[in-house]
């Protein structure tokens, strides 16, 4: 659905098949880097159809939300507050991907810090990695041949040759999924206003740049008003599920660890995905 | 910089999709000959109907072994997903009616499998969808034969029989200026020689019974996502596609392009039709499909390396006229094959006899390795008579419109020794050499 804001660009959210209903859980889903919301398909329809209202987002400048993009990851987690908040949502929890997790750390670290705005609830970030830098040369190809950098990005992202049936069902090959994603929002953005180069290595610079990823971690356990979860990959190559350990134990998350997939953990092993995010929420169930 | 990549065609050939079975352990891929697939509770098969979650449910839509195959396909031909279908021309019919209804239309090429041309020529039109056939060479013909309601470019990368090679870049391009995605049938050169997504056709279909199965053993299709089309642009700018990006009755209001922004056409198609039509392929059919698809990259090269070694041989013969291979400096789209299809042309061509159709009918009743039948891309070698057989529906200005004449015949190489077959070709020929002179007609008089 189009959520439009006076003076605001509109913002684009999957609704996961069902419209939002008074008085349910709110579930927000934030996707990673040079994707868009239909990462989040199967879980999305999952949870819409089982007592929560979803919104798995398309950030600015991505899929079919217009720019302009968020310059950092800090302006990305504001914007995504004022949403919630404009949208009359006094808590959420929110489950982001790759970027996505470090978006929704850092909101639940400005929730912390400020005590105003919409809670969060439950912080579930997935493939994630804190601090989570990006090499030089990767940011360099990115600039340059985004679509080099692409098939690159789809080589470390996935680690099966023999993936599940995910998003849009059996017969996939998620490394011409991701691919073509990845392309199409490239495509989609040509132009957008904020990027330097493009919006992948736009996206790719702000997760190089946040810096304050463990410190928001201390803000958000001190805070003691959001539960944390960590969902990784034990073949994840964009993100080690080492690099994820120190944030996981300054938020006092619970983590798990999924055996077979690697970063792009959505497509190829959904049912383990859902699994670990219905354990995660499965108290806030109604 | 140097980075990943994704594995080889040889590797996915063999691979893709398909691990070791994590209950049994079973190396080859299993065949799951089960119509149906238990629920784990009532939330689990509600949640399996309503795309909530991943999984199968009755083999009409998908099934495990199946499900290998379409991702094998879809790694190879560089596709998101895949759908296999009962036959090829099932596939055909799956891309067009996930897209096209009454009062649409499309335009296909000329150069067509005598199935596809009755598909779109004879039959459709029953149901409201009618066809604007061009040459494939002709650009502003595809061009000028666009309408409004038009919803599908669709043609073969290599025609059947003359061989007209598709310029799919300039197709799908021009495609791509007005909104419409471009259907290629691969058959003949198989994902081994040309990959069409790389060039820009959003969407591939292949009669897996020839060289993909490539053992004349079993009827099947695959039809390709791309997903490299933008649907949602094509319907914003131009008021296409519809079916794939507004509300759907049949599924809540779904709507595809939003539940997967690249993947809305292999969305609908298995969850349509798939589930209305039915065409799906046997798992059984499936499984044989798979073991030829292991094979893939070795038979193709033999394919080919035999089929040049036929061709420079007939090439020579005084009673052989056109050849149409388009290897050969002679034939119109040579240039084309050689940016294309740099790997070779595949290994079914045709020629014509000069001579009568008498001549013809000796040539091909001499013939002892090839095989006399309808089929392409067996691991035998084949011959057939086009315009009396595959083409036969087609009058004498379609046939020619298809660059089929009355004396031509079709050979599909196999994969015996090259020897054995030009040797087979000797004989024949002599054979409709006398055969000839019986009749009173001079073999080499170019009588054609």
């Amino acid at each position: 659905m189009k959520i439009q804001r006076p003076n605001l660009p509109d913002v684009y959210a999957y609704t996961g098949g069902r419209t939002p209903q008074p008085g349910l859980p709110w579930l927000v889903a934030v996707h990673g880097a040079l994707n868009d919301h239909c990462v989040w398909t199967y879980p999305a329809r999952w949870f819409a159809h089982h007592g929560w209202n979803v919104l798995a987002l398309d950030l600015p400048g991505h899929g079919r939300s217009p720019g302009p993009v968020l310059p950092d990851i800090e302006a990305c987690a504001a914007w995504l507050r004022q949403l919630l908040a404009d949208q009359g949502i006094a808590a959420a929890s929110v489950v982001g991907h790759s970027m996505g997790s470090l978006i929704g750390l850092e909101a639940a670290a400005q929730a912390a810090g400020d005590g105003a705005g919409p809670r969060i609830d439950h912080l579930v970030m997935v493939g994630t990695a804190v601090p989570m830098p990006v090499s030089d040369a990767l940011l360099a190809t990115a600039a340059r041949e985004p679509l080099k950098a692409i098939d690159m990005v789809v080589a470390f992202a996935h680690a099966r040759l023999a993936g599940e049936p995910g998003n849009p069902g059996p017969g996939t090959w998620h490394n011409t999924a991701s691919r073509q994603l990845s392309r199409r929002i490239l495509e989609r953005a040509a132009g957008v206003a904020g990027c330097e180069h493009n919006l992948f290595h736009h996206d790719f610079s702000l997760c190089n740049r946040y810096a304050r990823g463990l410190e928001a971690a201390d803000a958000v356990a001190a805070a003691g008003h959001t539960r944390s979860h960590l969902v990784l990959a034990r073949r994840d190559r964009m993100t080690l599920p080492k690099a994820a350990v120190e944030v996981g134990r300054r938020l006092g998350a619970d983590t798990q660890l999924l055996d077979a997939p690697g970063h792009d953990l959505m497509q190829e092993d959904p049912e383990g995905l859902l699994a670990a995010l219905r354990q995660a929420l499965g108290h806030a169930l109604r | 910089m140097p980075g990943p990549a994704d594995p080889g065609f040889d590797t996915l050939a063999l691979h893709a999709g398909a691990a070791p079975d994590p209950t049994t352990g079973a190396r080859a891929v299993p065949l799951h000959l089960s119509t149906s697939f238990v629920f784990q509770s009532a939330e689990h098969a509600a949640s399996l109907f309503n795309l909530e979650r991943a999984g199968h449910v009755y083999s009409r839509l998908s099934n495990p072994t199946t499900a290998v195959l379409e991702q094998r396909i879809a790694a190879l031909d560089a596709g998101l997903g895949a759908l296999a279908t009962a036959s090829g021309q099932a596939a055909l019919h799956l891309a067009i009616s996930t897209l096209a209804g009454s009062g649409h239309h499309i335009v296909a090429s000329t150069a067509l499998y005598g199935g596809s041309h009755n598909l779109l020529h004879y039959t459709l039109p029953r149901f409201g969808i009618h066809t604007t056939f061009v040459r494939p060479g002709d650009i502003d013909g595809w061009r000028a034969a666009i309408r409004p309601e038009t919803r599908l470019l669709f043609g073969e990368s290599i025609g059947n029989p003359g061989l007209d090679v598709l310029d799919i870049p300039t197709v799908a391009q021009l495609g791509r200026d007005h909104g419409l995605p471009l259907l290629v049938d691969a058959t003949l050169a198989t994902p081994w020689l040309q990959r069409p997504t790389d060039l820009g056709a959003a969407l591939v279909m292949h009669s897996a019974t020839k060289f993909l199965c490539g053992h004349g053993t079993v009827i099947g299709g695959l039809l390709v996502d791309g997903g490299n089309f933008d649907w949602q642009a094509a319907h914003e700018q131009h008021g296409r596609c519809p079916e794939l990006c507004e509300p759907y009755d049949g599924f809540h209001g779904l709507v595809f392009a939003e539940e997967n922004t690249v993947a809305a056409f292999a969305l609908r198609a298995r969850r349509e039709g798939l589930r209305d039509f039915g065409a799906c392929l046997s798992p059984h059919s499936a499984w044989l499909i798979l073991q030829g698809l292991e094979t893939l990259p070795l038979r193709m090269a033999r394919h080919v390396e035999n089929t040049s070694k036929v061709v420079d041989f007939l090439s020579k013969q005084p009673q052989v006229g056109r050849i149409a291979y388009p290897e050969l400096d002679s034939h119109p789209d040579h240039a084309l094959a050689q940016r294309l299809l740099p790997k070779g042309c595949g290994a079914v061509f045709s020629f014509d006899l000069k001579g009568g159709r008498e001549q013809g009918r000796a040539f091909i009743e001499a013939l002892e390795l090839f095989s006399h039948l309808a089929n392409v891309g067996d691991a035998r070698s084949l011959v057939i008579h086009p315009a009396s057989t595959t083409h036969f529906r087609m009058d004498d200005a379609a046939l020619a419109q298809a660059g089929i004449g009355p004396g031509t015949i079709r050979l599909s190489i196999g994969l015996e020794d090259a020897a054995d077959l030009i040797e087979d070709l000797k004989r024949a020929l002599k054979v409709a050499e006398k055969a000839g002179g019986k009749t009173g007609a001079n073999a080499a008089g170019g009588r054609a």
